[in-house]
């Protein structure tokens, strides 16, 4: 090191024609702190991400720390900005669907039916009840897999592996459930305008109900491996405090909101797909911290199994599709062994007898079908909170516009007021506890 | 390509001034809406116009009519021209308040503070291009819209409020100062559509990288690329292939 006092400690600078000019190097520890200690006394700015692993996926942490404390937070998105919202406009409605399940990828039930029901509103439809029946049935077991995930990245971030492995051993059931009724595990593009794609494998029931038998069991045994753990506690009570206010001004929603003490969810405040026929509680905490977080959403799972015990028991005969064949593709589709496709029955009868149904399919595979000219917002509640469609129809076969109010984006925000004063280590619970799908941040 | 007449099948083959009046209409628009030449090839281009937005007429219904008075008299009471309001859209169950750029900021600060409307929660912000390139001047003026969708907890009601300016001197208010949440909503509104939020804290690029060109979601932003030649055709970029209206 030189003598000179040098304004940047990690590296020597010489002054050349072309400006000055700084080499890192691998110094001598000895003399550098020598002359700085950052660890005590100098403002140090830390860059988390965007390819940490405790970041749920490309988020970058732009952190000041004095010592070990966070004196500003801000984080930095867009590193998984795909143009969805820009691409769906050159793609027909129903195309729409295989786009927008990619958004929040923990959540691909949701983001499908948000968007049918967007359509379904501008086209002046509903799909039938058996559709909306299976909707529920789907969306409740998505928020299961979605906080198990949470749970278990949540709980490997501050040590818990056992729960990261429990977690993700559990959400295989659900995804196997999701395999079995739509051929895939995730972005399944199930959910249609206008009902759901198809009806139920048969063997589906029973699967479910082996779920429904099991599940309640597993829930228990995280509280017990969690709720009385003094190093979960220590590390989640009181930590990344954010009360009503702080919520309410900031518009989170979801769990994080309601473990500030509000019990606003709207599949209670605006049901949807029939929500008001089913009986739930809406689990509310005040404590406003991780561990309020924790709790609610550990809670939100216990009511989501009935919810899909209730919504089995629902199940009718009928309909999964909008009789409208202007609408509805005449695909008849079957589960094969290589996934969904057309049943080899349905082409035989489309190409050897029925010139109008080939017609149709032809027509609406390609160009699509219209829906008449105007906008529509449509909230549900995905497990992060309230899910927004705003879809603008210009009377054509295309979204004119989609914009998505993506919870994770709009509670992101709220990471600099939960961590800002807090010691680092903090940080990581702190935004797990936001339960952010960068998937759906950056759209 | 026109619809061909095909045999009425249902009416036989008496024709009546009804029938042919049916079949005329049917010819004319065929089985798939098909209006103007009829192409349906998709060589005919992307083409997309949008009706006049017109005001509802009274009553608009459920709690509407009550949501527009106590925003009107919460106006006046704050002093703004009765003109703020430039236009009540009540569609699919949904209502629209057209707003003037100058008021908005009082008009959230009086939906958000007044004790009858209390709306607490700006759900979202987001852009809208109506862009036409044939339009005419008065209208093509006004085609960037800035849509706010306000949430009352209190009172379980939503309400949308849509701002238009024009894309030479995009400049609306930022309601920020009323919302906090809508700081990073107005950014990708920016980002996306180049609207400026006059007021924000930090109104930077906030999904695209700080260096980039253009706004990408305004409808004559160019999508790029090259045509490509596969086996003997040529597949043309993303802008000039063939499209359905």
């Amino acid at each position: 090191m030189t003598k000179t006092p040098n304004p940047d400690a990690y590296a020597t600078a010489r002054e050349t024609t072309e400006g000055r000019i700084y080499t890192l190097t691998g110094g001598d520890w000895d003399s550098l702190l020598a002359e700085t200690d950052p660890l005590s006394a100098e403002r140090l700015v830390v860059n988390m991400g965007p390819q940490h692993p405790s970041t749920h996926g490309v988020l970058r942490l732009v952190l000041e720390l004095q010592g070990e404390t966070v004196t500003q937070a801000r984080s930095v998105i867009g590193y998984l900005h795909t143009g969805i919202e820009k691409n769906a406009e050159y793609r027909t409605w129903t195309q729409g669907v295989t786009f927008v399940t990619r958004m929040d990828y923990l959540s691909p039930v949701f983001n499908e039916t948000g968007y049918c029901l967007a359509v379904e509103k501008l086209l002046g439809i509903s799909a039938p009840e058996r559709a909306q029946t299976i909707r529920v049935l789907l969306m409740e077991l998505n928020r299961i897999s979605s906080h198990l995930v949470w749970l278990a990245t949540a709980g490997m971030e501050l040590g818990a592996l056992s729960m990261m492995i429990y977690g993700f051993r559990e959400r295989e059931l659900i995804l196997d459930i999701f395999e079995l009724i739509t051929g895939l595990r995730m972005n399944m593009a199930y959910v249609r305008p206008g009902g759901v794609v198809a009806d139920l494998p048969p063997q589906a029931h029973a699967k479910i109900s082996e779920f429904l038998r099991v599940m309640p069991g597993h829930i228990k045994s995280y509280e017990d491996l969690l709720s009385g753990n003094p190093v979960w506690r220590a590390r989640t009570q009181g930590v990344g405090f954010l009360d009503l206010t702080g919520c309410m001004a900031l518009g989170i929603t979801g769990p994080v909101l309601r473990s500030a003490g509000l019990g606003w969810d709207l599949r209670k405040t605006e049901p949807y797909c029939g929500y008001e026929n089913y009986t739930f509680d809406v689990p509310t905490q005040t404590t406003g911290d991780v561990w309020g977080r924790y709790l609610v959403r550990l809670a939100e799972m216990r009511e989501s199994l009935t919810i899909v015990e209730q919504a089995l028991d629902n199940l009718r005969p009928g309909p999964v599709m909008v009789t409208d064949k202007k609408i509805a593709w005449p695909a008849q589709l079957a589960l094969g062994a290589d996934g969904l496709g057309n049943s080899l029955e349905h082409i035989r009868t489309i190409m050897g007898q029925s010139m109008e149904s080939l017609i149709h399919h032809f027509k609406l595979v390609t160009e699509g079908f219209r829906v008449p000219e105007g906008q529509v917002y449509v909230p549900i509640e995905s497990p992060r909170g309230e899910l927004g469609m705003h879809l603008v129809s210009s009377g054509g076969t295309r979204p004119y516009r989609l914009h998505v109010r993506e919870p994770s984006f709009v509670n992101l925000q709220a990471f600099p007021a939960m961590v800002e004063g807090a010691p680092i280590a903090d940080v990581i619970a702190a935004g797990a506890s936001l339960d952010p799908v960068m998937g759906g941040v950056d759209r | 390509m026109n619809a061909p007449s095909t045999p009425d099948m249902g009416v036989g083959s008496e024709v009546t001034p009804a029938s042919e009046a049916r079949r005329a209409e049917r010819d004319s628009i065929g089985m798939f809406g098909v209006s103007g030449t009829g192409d349906t090839s998709g060589f005919g281009g992307l083409v997309r116009r949008f009706a006049p937005v017109e005001s509802s007429p009274r009553p608009f219904g459920g709690y509407f009519d009550e949501l527009v008075d106590a925003l009107t008299t919460a106006l006046a009471a704050a002093g703004v021209a009765p003109d703020a309001i430039m236009r009540v859209v009540v569609d699919r169950g949904e209502l629209t308040l057209y707003i003037r750029a100058e008021v908005l900021l009082t008009v959230v600060q009086q939906l958000r503070d007044s004790p009858a409307l209390r709306f607490e929660l700006c759900s979202s912000v987001s852009g809208v291009d109506y862009f036409d390139p044939d339009a005419p001047p008065e209208t093509a003026l006004q085609r960037l819209h800035a849509v706010y969708h306000l949430t009352s907890m209190t009172y379980r009601r939503r309400l949308r409020l849509e701002v238009a300016v024009d894309a030479q001197h995009p400049r609306v208010p930022s309601v920020t100062s009323v919302y906090p949440t809508a700081d990073w909503q107005e950014r990708e509104a920016y980002d996306m559509f180049g609207i400026v939020f006059d007021g924000h804290p930090a109104l930077t690029r906030i999904l695209m990288p700080d260096d980039w060109d253009g706004h990408p979601q305004r409808k004559d932003y160019p999508l790029g690329g090259v045509p490509v030649e596969y086996k003997g055709a040529q597949i043309p970029p993303p802008d000039n292939r063939r499209a359905y209206r």
